[in-house]
């Protein structure tokens, strides 16, 4: 017997994994949640059928998703992070001891329950005490917030379904708003290869060029994401992502990762030829 | 219909007959963008599925299901928009030289209605609440002194609601104007929910007025241009018929026709639920708006008993002068920054439409983004026209002005002079000139405020709206 999970990266590309077994299939308010065990990737978490994380590759997502706006403005206190009900970014947050609050807003209560009972490896930290998790729409909760945060993290799943409002740019506007005058924005910035996600990527950088003075994309290798090559957005008030960056301070804080290094920092800002065509497409304006 | 199209589609009938299209067959195009079940069922009138101008069977029996489900005597399958079934209600009651009350802030279809008729508008003065600077409801008052005036009037006509929801005391002016014989006619364009809803506004037929016209198409659910015809207390069906068959299609859409039935059936079965679910999202897209400051989103608050009898809490209305821009120009920029379209945008105020249609999130789409607007363009708040209601100075009869000799002016040349066409802002649609009504600078100020703040201004020849038709002097 033979068990394949299939996601289509396009209408004319699939991607499969093999499972070894279903632990959990659950139709929440707003999406349907499955983990499954597989031979070669660990646990893995879907979202409606779309690959959200495996036990083999999220560090990658979660470390650059982190490390990358920490290491530029390590003096960050408070952070909010906005989906990322599985907790991998929490997680890697908790390990500064310089934050002093993590504020998660994740829509759905079942998928940070599902992920605390299945996933321990990315909801471990879930319940340290500097976390407080609330469960609201994000575009509601960053729009009653002025000059609160220090970092935002959205870690959103795609621009359709219940994630859709993270992408626009009233989403964005409202982010800047929320934060400090020195403060910053990462987010999940989909894929610049298919042209599906590419035109996602494309819209959400406009939107986030007309909220932001300093907006750059940066990029790593997932593999478990459609094509592999995916891109996060740097939005931010003052730092610049690479002139602003101190890698000497960042390491001497001494966390140990299996990604991200500063060298691979400042790479991560040099993009593909083709993609930096599609992003100034949006500068334009 | 449902019932009768899809047996009519299994009967695989070889079509000799209109659409030239043969459910979509001639036309790959169109099908491959409309869909093939789309185009199988656009098709001609026919015995098994009846015939829309002289209903003897399925139609016939779809327009009864629909009068019992509206409380209706009997109701009229529209295809020409709520724009005929107006037209229709006013030309069943009214004959050339006939007088009809109505409130000056009518749908255009109403005045309209008066050229095809000939008859003689005698206009109350809606209440007006110079704040928010929107027309009310009528007074009772009013309506009581126009009836005693004009006691050869033949009907009475009542918004209900009007765009922004706002009711008059429909019972009231309805009993009253059948103490002096006159019919009672409702555009209840903006009111089909009231029918299905727990704790909506009073229907016109449930106040016991004799026609009603209810545009299925807006809170209804059906296809656009689909709408519905009420008569009731013993209005002739016949000769509305014979009214309606006056300017209707005698091609009638099975597209428009069937989803009339459709929704009719859902309205019925879920409608007090999908109603008490839109009143739910409204409420908490008001409390939400008037959380971040600056906007007003009223409600329930303006009820005075009076011109502001009840109010239809389904609609979303904004006002936004506070913040220092006109309500269109809101309007333009959710569209072109948001991405977000609403239903309209005038002076003082927006609107957005809020159906079974629209999800939590979209709605927290739509209040983030009127945070945003006033973060980034907030201003002050002087210079500022307050939409006011202006009195229109009526010198003639719509008809008459409409087929007098007229020649157009440029638009500052034509103070003093009397209009023979309409001028409006599209939405709303209501009249700041008619046909017949003297250009006053009041009306001319109006005007160029309203373009100069992006209005799309329509109904005059000049498409620019910079020339105006005038009647010729002398």
């Amino acid at each position: 017997m033979e068990l394949w999970f299939t996601e289509k990266h396009t209408d004319h590309v699939r991607f499969s994994i093999q499972v070894d077994r279903q632990l959990y299939s659950g139709q929440s308010e707003f999406q349907r949640i499955d983990i499954f065990d597989s031979p070669e990737f660990g646990r893995f978490l879907t979202l409606d059928g779309y690959m959200m994380l495996t036990e083999k590759d999220e560090f990658i997502y979660h470390e650059m998703i982190v490390h990358v706006p920490m290491a530029v403005h390590p003096a960050a206190k408070k952070v909010l992070v906005i989906g990322g009900g599985d907790g991998g970014a929490v997680r890697e947050l908790t390990r500064y001891p310089g934050i002093e609050q993590i504020d998660l807003v994740e829509i759905d209560p079942q998928v940070v329950d599902v992920c605390k009972k299945y996933l321990p490896q990315t909801a471990g930290k879930l319940d340290d005490r500097r976390v407080r998790i609330f469960y609201e729409d994000g575009l509601k909760y960053v729009r009653a917030e002025e000059d609160a945060y220090d970092l935002i993290i959205v870690d959103s799943t795609d621009p359709f379904g219940p994630g859709e409002g993270l992408f626009t740019r009233e989403f964005y506007g409202n982010c800047f708003k929320a934060l400090k005058a020195d403060g910053l924005m990462v987010n999940q910035h989909e894929s610049p290869f298919y042209p599906v996600d590419a035109e996602a990527m494309q819209r959400a950088h406009k939107r986030i060029v007309e909220s932001f003075p300093i907006s750059r994309v940066y990029q790593a290798h997932i593999p478990t994401y459609p094509s592999g090559h995916w891109l996060f957005g740097f939005a931010s008030k003052k730092y610049h992502p690479v002139r602003d960056f101190d890698p000497q301070a960042w390491l001497a804080l001494g966390l140990k990762t299996r990604y991200y290094n500063p060298k691979l920092h400042v790479g991560a800002f040099a993009l593909p030829n083709y993609v930096n065509a599609l992003l100034e497409e949006e500068e334009k304006g | 219909m449902l019932e009768a199209l899809q047996r009519y589609k299994s009967m695989r009938v070889v079509p000799f007959d209109v659409p030239g299209h043969k459910r979509g067959r001639g036309n790959r195009e169109l099908t491959d963008f409309l869909g093939e079940k789309c185009l199988t069922v656009d098709v001609n009138s026919m015995k098994p599925l009846d015939n829309l101008c002289h209903p003897v069977s399925v139609i016939k029996d779809a327009e009864a299901l629909a009068a019992e489900a509206f409380g209706a005597e009997h109701a009229f399958f529209m295809v020409n928009g709520t724009t005929s079934a107006v037209q229709s209600m006013v030309l069943s009651v009214c004959k050339r030289g006939d007088k009809i009350i109505m409130p000056r802030n009518v749908h255009r279809s109403a005045i309209n209605a008066l050229i095809l008729s000939g008859a003689i508008p005698v206009y109350v003065n809606p209440g007006m609440n110079r704040e928010l600077g929107i027309s009310l409801g009528m007074s009772l008052d009013d309506v009581a002194r126009a009836i005693a005036e004009n006691p050869d009037a033949k009907a009475v006509l009542v918004n209900n609601p009007t765009y922004y929801g706002i009711c008059s005391d429909l019972k009231a002016i309805t009993d009253m104007a059948h103490a002096h014989g006159m019919r009672v006619l409702v555009d209840e364009a903006h009111g089909t929910h009231f029918y299905f809803g727990a704790h909506l506004p009073l229907t016109a037929m449930a106040a016991g007025a004799d026609m009603a016209a209810v545009s299925m198409h807006k809170s209804g659910g059906s296809l656009t241009q689909s709408s519905l015809l009420l008569i009731s207390n013993g209005m002739s069906e016949g000769y509305v018929r014979q009214i309606i068959n006056l300017t209707q299609t005698t091609s009638g859409s099975y597209l428009l026709i069937s989803s009339l039935d459709i929704s009719r059936r859902n309205l019925a079965l879920r409608g007090q639920d999908i109603f008490q679910k839109v009143s739910n999202m409204a409420e908490y897209a008001r409390a939400e708006i008037n959380r971040i400051g600056g906007y007003y989103a009223f409600s329930k608050e303006l009820v005075n008993g009076d011109t502001v009898f009840d109010f239809d809490v389904t609609k979303l209305s904004v006002h936004t002068r506070d913040i220092g821009l006109a309500g269109i120009e809101v309007y333009d920029l959710l569209r072109d920054e948001y991405d977000i379209q609403i239903e309209f945008g005038d002076i003082g105020n927006i609107l957005a439409y809020i159906s079974i249609g629209d999800r939590r999130l979209d709605l927290e789409r739509l209040v983030s983004a009127l945070s945003e607007i006033k973060r980034r363009y907030m201003k002050d708040k002087a210079g500022m026209l307050s939409q006011e209601y202006i009195r229109p100075q009526v010198e003639m009869a719509p008809q008459t002005a409409f087929y007098s000799e007229s020649e157009s002016v440029p638009l500052d040349g034509s103070i003093g002079r009397i209009c023979s066409e309409f001028v409006m802002c599209y939405p709303p649609g209501i009249p700041i000139l008619a046909p017949g009504e003297k250009v006053t600078p009041q009306v001319l100020e109006y005007i160029h405020y309203a373009k100069e703040k992006g209005c799309f201004l329509t109904g005059t020849q000049d498409s620019q709206v910079n020339r105006l038709q005038v009647i010729r002097e002398g």
